[in-house]
């Protein structure tokens, strides 16, 4: 557990992020046009596609990174995790990195919560999503932007 | 070279209720290098090195296997929960995409 889920927003989840990246300061110069077409794409191919249910999901990052190379991901989603109802796989995606998927957690009913977290790089602002897929095939979602003091070379 | 290695995974450090949830932490030493970073002196660029998957192992099956990229931070921790059902080892398994395993296990006490 963690304490105070933070700002948890609700709004315009999954309608596209709008802002374009600038290339990680000490990478290679490259400038990434990443658009909310390839965190789409990325949701897309990790998750299946389908609708999305805001709600469940209850991603805890914080309004503010100090240092995009260390930013923490709890996660928890608030669904039964039992046999035949249960959360299978859950990724995570930041839009403004080079590449916008992070990490995808598969889940066994056993497991009996999903509940985790995870420290990520962020090379700028960006919006960070946690997106969950039942066994039933459907779709839960959470976003929250992060703005970010120093960018972490991601 | 950096140094890489020495796993570790904490279980609570008391006996957990049989049904309630434990709370597990991991952490692990890697540079989780993306290939996106030059060195600063060679201007080369510095080859991804990084964790791709990481299994977590109790009562004999995988309850949690996961897939990471390069964007998870250096030196990764990792936390999550898991019901307690019985007393045993839990185990967890980073793989890197040089090939490299690295694993550890804590014993969750179940009363």
């Amino acid at each position: 557990m963690y304490d105070n889920p933070i700002g948890i927003t609700r709004r315009a989840v999954f309608r596209g992020a709008g802002a374009v990246g600038l290339a990680c300061a000490s990478g290679l110069g490259w400038v990434h046009p990443v658009q909310a077409a390839a965190v789409e794409d990325a949701i897309t191919e990790k998750v299946g596609a389908g609708a999305l249910t805001e709600g469940k999901v209850e991603l805890g990052a914080p309004d503010k990174a100090e240092n995009g190379t260390l930013v923490r991901v709890p996660v928890v989603v608030n669904h039964p995790q039992e046999p035949g109802n249960y959360i299978e796989y859950v990724a995570v995606f930041v839009d403004n990195n080079p590449k916008p998927f992070v990490a995808g957690f598969s889940f066994l009913p056993e497991s009996g919560r999903v509940e985790f977290e995870v420290r990520i790089k962020m090379a700028q602002a960006s919006n960070v999503r946690a997106v969950a897929r039942n066994n039933k095939g459907q779709r839960f979602g959470a976003v929250k932007k992060v703005d970010v003091a120093e960018g972490g070379c991601a | 070279m950096e140094e890489i290695g020495n796993p570790k995974v904490r279980a609570p450090q008391e006996p957990v209720a049989k049904g309630a949830m434990a709370e597990i932490k991991t952490l692990i030493k890697h540079p989780m290098e993306s290939g996106l970073r030059k060195d600063k002196e060679s201007g080369e660029i510095i080859p991804a090195h990084y964790i791709e998957s990481v299994k977590v192992e109790y009562m004999g099956k995988t309850i949690i296997d996961s897939e990471w990229s390069a964007a998870v931070s250096k030196n990764p921790y990792f936390s999550f929960t898991i019901k307690a059902v019985e007393s045993g080892p839990i185990k967890v398994t980073w793989k890197d995409n040089k090939g490299q395993s690295f694993s550890a296990e804590a014993a969750l006490q179940v009363k």
